[in-house]
Parts: C-alpha cells; sequence; structure tokens
C-alpha cells in the first residue's frame, strides 16, 4: 500500500515535471531560437550593427516584407535591403533545416518583441508562404 | 580521511573567499594598470654595479594596410593609447557583438586623438582594402580614430598572438576562423595594460572605466 502510494506519487511527480517543461519550454521557444540563430548578428536587443546588420527592433521591413520573411529565414538573403530608411549589403545565411513550426515560431517572436506590435502568423500561413519561396541556389 | 574532508569543505570555500576578495578590492582603488604578457628580468651593469632590470612583453614593430590604402605601422600609433582586435567583416559568429562594444569605445573617445581603434582581420584574403572601406563607412566611422587592417596572413596571425589573442583558420566550424573576441588596451609604449571580453558589456564597462587611469598615466610614461 506505502510503496503503490510512493509509486503514484512518483509518477504524478513526473508527469507534473514534464508537463511544466513543456509548456515552459513551448512559450520560450521562439527566444530560444532567436538566442541560436540570430542574436549573434542582430544582437540580444534586436538593434543589429549601426550600418552593417540591420535592426529588427521597431524595423518596418518586418511589416512592409511580412510575407517574404518565412523563406527568408529558411533560404537567407543576399544583396541590399533597406530598413528603416538605411541601406544594409550583408549577406544572411538561412537555417534550411529549421522546421515549419519552429519557423512560425521565431517569426511570431520577432515580430512581437522588441518593442514591435505587428500581426502573429499561423503555422498554416507560414507553410502556404513557405511554398512560394522563389528560386533559390543551394 | 574524514578529517581531510572536513578541512576541504571548511577551508576551502574560505580559501576562495579570500581570494575573491582579494582579486576584487585593488581594482576599486587601483590607479595603474599591470603590465601584462610574459617579462624577463635582464642583468646589467650600471656604474660597476650588476643590476637587474625588469623587461615586459611589447608588442613588435608591425606593418599593415588600412581601409584608405595607408600603411599603418607602429608609428602610426606612437604615443596614443589604443585597443586591438581581431576580426572578419563576414563573421557569422562574435564579430557583430564586438564591433557593437567597439563602436562605444569609439563614440566615447571620438574627440579624444589619444586614443585609438586597431581592427585587424584575420581573413585578409577576402577583407581587401574596398572590403574594409565599405565596412568602416557603413559604421560610419572616421580612419583617424579606428584603423581597420589588413596586410600579410602570417604577419597578422603572429601578432595576434604577440596581443595574446588566439587566432586561427578553421574549415570546420561556422565562419571558417577561429578566434578569440578579445579587446586588447595598449598603451603608448606598446605594452599590454589589459585584455577584455568585447563579447561582453561588462567587460566592455571595465574597459572603459580603465581607460581614463591610462590616460592619466601616460603624459609621464617613459618612451
Amino acid at each position: 500500500m506505502q510503496k503503490s502510494r510512493f509509486v503514484s506519487g512518483l509518477i504524478g511527480a513526473v508527469a507534473l515535471v514534464s508537463l511544466t517543461q513543456c509548456f515552459t519550454q513551448k512559450k520560450n521557444e521562439g527566444e530560444r531560437l532567436y538566442a541560436e540563430h540570430c542574436q549573434s548578428c542582430h544582437l540580444e536587443d534586436g538593434k543589429g550593427l549601426r550600418g552593417v546588420i540591420p535592426p529588427i527592433a521597431g524595423a518596418d521591413y518586418l511589416e512592409n516584407h511580412r510575407n517574404e520573411l518565412p523563406c527568408l529565414i529558411r533560404h537567407g538573403i543576399e544583396g541590399s535591403i533597406t530598413v528603416n530608411g538605411v541601406e544594409y549589403n550583408q549577406k544572411m545565411p538561412g537555417v534550411e533545416t529549421m522546421p515549419e513550426d519552429d519557423i512560425t515560431n521565431l517569426l511570431n517572436y520577432i515580430q512581437t518583441n522588441f518593442g514591435n506590435q505587428n500581426r502573429r502568423y499561423t503555422l498554416n500561413e507560414v507553410q502556404d508562404l513557405l511554398n512560394l519561396c522563389p528560386p533559390h541556389q543551394h | 580521511m574524514i578529517r581531510n574532508n572536513v578541512i576541504f569543505k571548511s577551508i576551502l570555500p574560505a580559501l576562495l573567499a579570500a581570494t575573491a576578495l582579494f582579486s576584487c578590492s585593488p581594482s576599486s582603488e587601483e590607479t595603474t594598470l599591470p603590465i601584462l604578457g610574459e617579462r624577463e628580468a635582464i642583468e646589467k651593469e650600471v656604474d660597476g654595479k650588476t643590476v637587474t632590470d625588469t623587461v615586459y612583453h611589447q608588442i613588435p614593430d608591425f606593418a599593415f594596410v588600412n581601409q584608405d590604402s595607408q600603411k599603418v605601422t607602429n608609428a602610426t600609433l606612437a604615443g596614443k593609447i589604443y585597443v586591438a582586435d581581431f576580426f572578419f567583416t563576414s563573421c557569422p559568429t562574435i564579430c557583430p557583438k564586438m564591433k557593437s562594444q567597439m563602436l562605444r569605445i569609439y563614440e566615447k573617445y571620438k574627440d579624444n586623438p589619444q586614443v585609438m581603434l586597431l581592427s585587424h582581420t584575420i581573413d585578409p584574403k577576402h577583407d581587401t582594402v574596398a572590403v574594409l572601406k565599405e565596412y568602416a563607412e557603413r559604421l560610419n566611422v572616421e580612419t583617424a580614430k579606428w584603423q581597420f587592417v589588413t596586410g600579410d596572413k602570417d604577419s597578422i596571425y603572429d601578432v595576434a598572438m604577440q596581443y595574446l589573442v588566439p587566432a586561427q583558420e578553421d574549415q570546420t566550424i561556422e565562419g571558417g576562423f577561429t578566434h578569440g573576441g578579445h579587446f586588447v588596451l595598449v598603451d603608448e609604449n606598446r605594452h599590454i595594460r589589459g585584455i577584455y571580453d568585447g563579447t561582453k558589456e561588462e567587460a566592455v564597462d571595465k574597459l572603459l572605466s580603465e581607460i581614463p587611469l591610462l590616460l592619466k598615466a601616460q603624459p609621464h610614461a617613459k618612451k
């Protein structure tokens, strides 16, 4: 009796821990992906590097090019772009292996943090946009 | 054995605490910065007596080319204190952070000709004068204050070693190079007076607080 109570208690505790961990991780997924793939260049505050790496914080590009962003994350971008009136030309590598749900989480994190208050994406929307990616070299 | 354990458990933390205390307290009162690197004791004869003189590690003569295609040598930096680092323009890892921190130093000492910045590319094949020029222009910085230099690859890697900064070509890692994100504070006698992690804001805060100590000491420094 004593033992089975202990076992069930243990199972309950394990379940609780794994559940909460699951939730916290999901909640922070966008932040984690940002730290892993974006932060070294766009920096912790999302401000980029003056003149060299465009900001994410308060960037008009996120709204003006909203539909291109999923492809941009996956395949990268090369050539000149203008963000908040400043021209940048630094190649950004893509993350070809990033799954669609991660891209969605990452973009939603970017669109709603760093002072940004832009519309979120649904997974379906990101999937549709990824199907329309322009031809790219890889 | 048990006794040993007790000693270990009780003394070690105390020792650590003491070390931490000692290593922390001087920095608040310190008015001069140490000279880093290997030193040698050299015996020489002065007035018939043998005296021991300490020879400190000094950055050797160097010659590179900057973003304006001008030659930059130790003479260019003579009489100045400067912060040196190693990077490459296409670096996807620590360089943007380093450069954003270097910009803090640039902005703070923009109007003080005594302070200069010297960034060496460790990828001279890609980072030509033209590439460095564009990079500096995009950062919107003045050459007179912030020199971006390129040159013979071996000379750059050799001088990195003299600055005590690890730098190496490595095709197996992202970006193709491995290097330390150090900012090296050098005095007008080309002695290293501090090494800071250029990717950490707090470390650069420390550097910014230590430059004035060096500036204050400089006018009386021996040539």
